[in-house]
């Protein structure tokens, strides 16, 4: 099994899940919240992945990350380093590619927050930021969770985007699901079954966590 | 605390409706009962006071402290006006305890204080939804004084209870209200809560406040018709509990005593009897104890359609409402010696 390939997987995984946290919640914050008619404008733009063919959203990716765009540019300019086929690059990819199977189970966790409840806490004279983190986070945990979830697991089984952006360098870009690419064009089919096995497994693991989360199989929070 | 609160505002909200409010409201009554009947904006209004929504324009002020000025652009948010708001389901915090709502925003030592007066230091680490309604109506009404707010705003706290807890739940919550000393808002549709609960009275109807006052003025000079209709009974008289035996008071209503079901009142109450309620005879005889048998006079009858308006002297004014078909087989004539029949089930206490 190349567990070189999996490790870097599971860092970039875990990254990617941290970093669309920051970001996606926010996002999510805003969709729900917002009084702007034209959001459903940025509803469709988060959805984009959903729907896109990963070569379309890699080859993008690699124009505006690459060193002549503005973006790649910059990065250069401040690191010395280049985006493209680099670790870093996988990981601006690897968030766009997953934002929407943040954001929307994050999303639909605060709209399912009774409105009146941040009502109640503002009138008890508590912020509204203070009311965000200890009414709505809670209560929309179950949302949370699927998202940073799904996040992670999505981004340990992709393919198209990696190898679009990444390419295939070992230890920097090689990825488990490119891994298993090369071990198949090799004929590895031994090494192939392993590595895919263990994705299936957690995989599935992942997926039975995150729907016994919704269904309350353990109380981690209590019932609203 | 004597203060004011003056409210001229209009609203207009997206489904059309158009409230156009201007009230004062004298704080050292400690209870202001706003009522009207449902879709009048009542809640509406309860909202802009606590800045939940934002008025279209005009001026609110609390005790000279200016919370929303159209012309001068001020508005304060709901976390600065401080407004203790009970919702209509009390909106507990799901996630948290008995003891942690109450402190959601307090002290500790403010806290333990509020769960023992309100008789909630039992329930202390049980979640909202394991308590009973009466129960979550305490603990959302421990939860607003926790924040000490300037004023508490009620909507309809008494709706969300089951009939017999309702009953009970009224003096209680008028108790609390007066014990808390925090003048307190509290809508209510209901006539016999606002009799119970107020001291002032706004009553509301589509949208614009159309009479203040004492609630006993209120309820005895509407000032117009549509106000009539809607506080709707006829006769509040002041009575005296005399003698209490087998669930049933003896009131004293003037020099003329009356039988009501015991629901816990004490001292000096008020009967209040729709005329709906009143049925009249000119039969003087039996009197059994569901039943009042009052004796009096007719002083005037006004037709009203398929209706009477019966107006009686049994001691005291009693307005009774009775079908026109009756009147006209009683033959009843101003001056008739008559019987009005009320059952005790029907006399309504208030303190």
């Amino acid at each position: 099994m190349d567990w070189q390939a999996i490790w870097l997987s599971v860092r970039l995984a875990s990254l990617t899940t941290l970093i669309l946290l920051a970001l996606g919640a926010p996002i999510a914050f805003w969709l729900t919240y917002s009084p702007r008619r034209w959001k459903f404008l940025v509803e469709a733009v988060v959805a984009l992945p959903l729907v896109l063919p990963p070569t379309v959203l890699g080859f993008y990716v690699l124009l505006a990350i690459g060193p002549r765009s503005p973006l790649g540019a910059l990065y250069g300019r401040v690191t010395g380093g280049m985006l493209p086929f680099s670790f870093q690059g996988l990981l601006v990819a690897s968030v766009l590619y997953s934002m929407p199977f943040t954001v929307q189970p994050i999303a639909a966790g605060f709209a399912a927050v009774d409105r009146k409840l941040l009502e109640a806490s503002w009138c008890l004279g508590v912020s509204r930021f203070d009311t965000f983190r200890r009414v709505i986070v809670p209560l929309a945990m179950p949302g949370i969770a699927t998202g940073a979830i799904l996040s992670f697991a999505h981004t340990l089984g992709e393919f198209g985007v990696v190898l679009m952006v990444g390419g295939n360098i070992r230890g920097v870009t090689r990825t488990v699901s490119i891994s298993i690419y090369d071990q198949v064009q090799s004929l590895n089919y031994g090494g192939a079954l392993e590595t895919s096995l263990f994705l299936v497994g957690v995989s599935f693991a992942v997926l039975a966590i995150t729907y016994a989360l919704q269904r309350r199989v353990w109380a981690i929070w209590p019932a609203s | 605390m004597a203060g004011e609160l003056i409210c001229r505002c209009r609203k207009r909200l997206a489904s059309g409706f158009e409230l156009s409010a201007a009230l004062r409201v004298p704080l050292e009554a400690s209870v202001t009962v706003l009522f009207g009947p449902s879709g009048a904006g009542k809640t509406t209004l309860l909202r802009l006071l606590a800045g939940l929504e934002r008025p279209d324009e005009g001026r609110l002020a609390l005790n000279g402290v200016t919370w929303f000025d159209s012309e001068s652009g001020i508005f304060v948010p709901p976390q600065q006006r401080r407004a203790g708001f009970l919702f209509q389901d009390y909106a507990l915090f799901p996630h948290l305890t008995v003891a942690e709502n109450v402190g959601y925003a307090a002290q500790p030592a403010e806290t333990q204080k509020l769960l023992d007066t309100f008789g909630l230091a039992g329930l202390a680490d049980r979640f909202p939804r394991a308590i009973s309604g009466g129960q979550q109506q305490r603990v959302a009404l421990a939860r607003a004084l926790a924040a000490r707010p300037s004023l508490l705003l009620l909507d309809e706290p008494l709706s969300a209870l089951d009939a017999p807890t309702r009953q009970r739940a009224r003096h209680g919550l008028r108790r609390l209200l007066i014990e808390s000393g925090v003048p307190a808002i509290v809508v209510t549709h209901d006539r016999m809560e606002a009799i119970a609960l107020g001291d002032w009275m706004t009553v509301m109807i589509a949208g614009s406040v159309r009479q203040a006052g004492p609630v006993r003025d209120v309820f005895h000079h509407p000032a117009d018709a549509a106000v009539a209709e809607s506080v709707g009974v006829e006769n509040v008289l002041a009575a005296h509990i005399v003698e209490r035996h087998s669930g049933l008071l003896t009131l004293r209503v003037g020099y003329v005593d009356m039988a009501a079901v015991d629901s816990g009142e004490t001292g000096d109450v008020f009967a209040c009897i729709r005329a709906e309620d009143v049925a009249l005879t000119r039969d003087l005889a039996r009197t059994s104890t569901a039943r009042n048998c009052l004796a009096g006079r007719v002083r005037s009858i006004a037709l009203e359609g398929p209706l009477a308006r019966v107006e009686l002297d049994c001691g005291f004014p009693l307005v009774a409402v009775v079908t026109a078909q009756s009147v006209t087989e009683m033959a009843l004539q101003a001056g008739d010696a008559v019987c009005a029949i009320v059952k005790t089930t029907s006399v309504h206490l208030a303190e």
